[in-house]
């Protein structure tokens, strides 16, 4: 039911908004230009896709959401209210505290806030459960494999329920195999949590079979370049993998990024 | 597992045989010369005079371990503590340290005997000696280590809005153990050193209790196997600190650390 909901409002173009940014730019001290005018929004329970080249700024962008960064200019407006209190972060790589079990590396944001290990166990484990992980609790992260890291870090940016979930290629460090099973239960995941994913990438793949929206950056300085609605209904299995339609949609996403990098 | 067995025990009957190899080589040569026991005395001699001096050289060895925990201690919680002082300030870090490493570079042997003029109580005296060489590879490394938390999970705790006091009570300060340990297990050694080379000093003075006081008081009574003995307390305390503090390190850090987390398969 929430599904088609999300599915619907992110491609409808109707939706809500959630976060826009306008002209924004940022540089960096030493004289690196990394967005330049970037113009983005982001509609509630959307699943949106950032696809760019390498060094594009689509890291920045993200570090700029989530409040990490200062913009040097252009604005960045949370029309309906929200602010980067609730944001979840998926990094590249799990950073995970190695120091801690998995419980408590899923903990640590609650922690943060002030609640205590016993009045946050139910939170945790649930969200451990949602990950597939509700088994490894007690474990530490050098036992897990990389998938299973990955996992942690996904439990660890959901407990804190957040509405904008931010990942900066998060998969890319996995394996193949891996990395499509994971694909599959963030799909699920989000329909289930009616979040709104901003998911940078620069696996064309990957973002036609995740997004309802995917858009292209530039190379550096990074703004946006062109913009792809992907009208494929969620859930989306396996078959779309394998559907025409799929290769359609990775084959115009595919040459605008061609153009975006030559182009940048 | 079969395999693993012997491996180990050859571990520990590889050193140990060698030793008493040695040890057997040097009492052979001492008799066979007929040495003189005031030039170079054999190890059966060596122990008889250890258990026969035991009522003198246990005090002594008391005393230098004391001498070398307490400043220990003191350099632990220094260390640490300018550590956590320098992560919070760079203008404390700027100011302080050039005193850290002067007071490093200088020999302690050099600035003994002024400690032990202007300081009337010798045990502190010993202490603050003891204290200055083991102090620095304890604030160093711990610097390093404050400094060496994932830059990713920085940015994280700031996303969560974490507090100063957060930061380095839930990420810098697990980040840093394995860094500190590694310098503690030096500094152990080094407060040894310190508190030895503080003894010594303090000795030639004429005041003093410890195991270099009875070296030296031993050397001017030509009592060569009692330095020996003596001699032979001290590395055994400093090899009992090395492993102490090895076993402190890996009980810390086998759940989680690579230096002491056991691979499997």
């Amino acid at each position: 039911m929430r599904a088609e909901d999300a599915g619907s409002r992110a491609s409808g173009g109707t939706a809500e908004l959630l976060l826009e940014l306008r002209g924004v730019t940022k540089s960096f001290p030493n004289g690196t230009v990394a967005l330049n005018g970037l113009d983005l929004a982001v509609g509630r329970h959307e699943f949106l896709c950032v696809l760019g080249p390498s060094g594009c700024g689509k890291s920045t962008a993200l570090r700029l959401i989530a409040g990490l960064a200062g913009a040097s200019d252009g604005q960045l407006a949370w029309p309906n209210g929200g602010s980067a209190g609730d944001i979840g972060f998926v990094f590249q790589e799990p950073t995970l505290m190695p120091w801690a079990t998995v419980f408590d590396n899923v903990h640590l944001p609650l922690r943060l806030q002030g609640r205590g290990r016993r009045r946050a166990e139910d939170v945790v484990m649930q969200a451990l459960a949602l990950v597939g992980l509700a088994d490894f609790a007690g474990a530490y992260p050098r036992e897990l494999s990389g998938g299973m890291k990955m996992r942690v870090s996904i439990a660890r940016a959901l407990v804190t329920r957040p509405r904008l979930l931010l990942m900066d290629e998060p998969f890319a460090a996995v394996d193949e195999i891996t990395r499509i099973r994971l694909n599959h239960d963030l799909l699920d995941l989000w329909r289930g949590q009616g979040w709104t994913v901003v998911f940078v990438t620069h696996s064309v793949y990957e973002a036609v079979f995740l997004a309802a929206r995917v858009v292209v950056m530039s190379a550096r300085p990074g703004r946006i370049v062109a913009e792809l609605e992907i009208g494929e209904p969620y859930p989306r299995d396996d078959t779309f993998r394998l559907s025409e339609s799929y290769l359609r949609y990775c084959g115009r996403a595919s040459a605008a990024l061609q153009q975006a990098t030559e182009t940048g | 597992m079969a395999r693993r067995r012997p491996e180990r025990f050859l571990r520990w009957a590889m050193p140990l045989g060698l030793i008493l190899v040695v040890l057997a080589l040097w009492e052979l040569g001492v008799r066979w010369n007929d040495t003189p026991h005031y030039i170079l005395p054999g190890p059966i001699l060596v122990a008889q005079t250890l258990v026969a001096d035991w009522h003198t050289l246990y005090p002594s060895l008391l005393v230098t371990l004391r001498v070398t925990a307490s400043a220990l201690a003191v350099a632990v919680i220094g260390g640490v503590g300018l550590a956590v002082l320098f992560t919070l300030s760079r203008m404390v870090e700027l100011s302080l340290f050039p005193f850290a490493v002067i007071l490093q570079v200088t020999p302690i042997i050099a600035i003994a005997p002024l400690i032990l003029i202007y300081v009337e109580n010798t045990h502190l005296a010993l202490l603050i000696c003891a204290w200055i060489v083991a102090f620095f590879p304890i604030l160093s490394n711990t610097t390093l280590g404050l400094n060496s938390a994932d830059h990713n999970l920085v940015d994280l705790f700031r996303l969560y809005g974490a507090s100063r006091w957060q930061m380095l009570r839930f990420l810098r300060l697990p980040a840093a153990m394995p860094y500190f340990l590694g310098g503690l297990r030096i500094a152990g050694g080094l407060a040894l050193i310190g508190a030895i080379v503080a003894e010594f000093a303090a000795g030639t003075a004429g005041t003093g209790s410890g195991l270099a006081y009875r070296i030296l008081e031993a050397s001017y009574r030509l009592n060569i196997p009692r330095m020996f003995a003596a001699l032979f307390l001290i590395s055994v305390a400093g090899i009992l600190i090395f492993l102490a503090l090895t076993l402190l390190s890996h009980l810390l850090l086998r759940k989680w650390h690579e230096s002491a987390a056991r691979r499997d398969g």
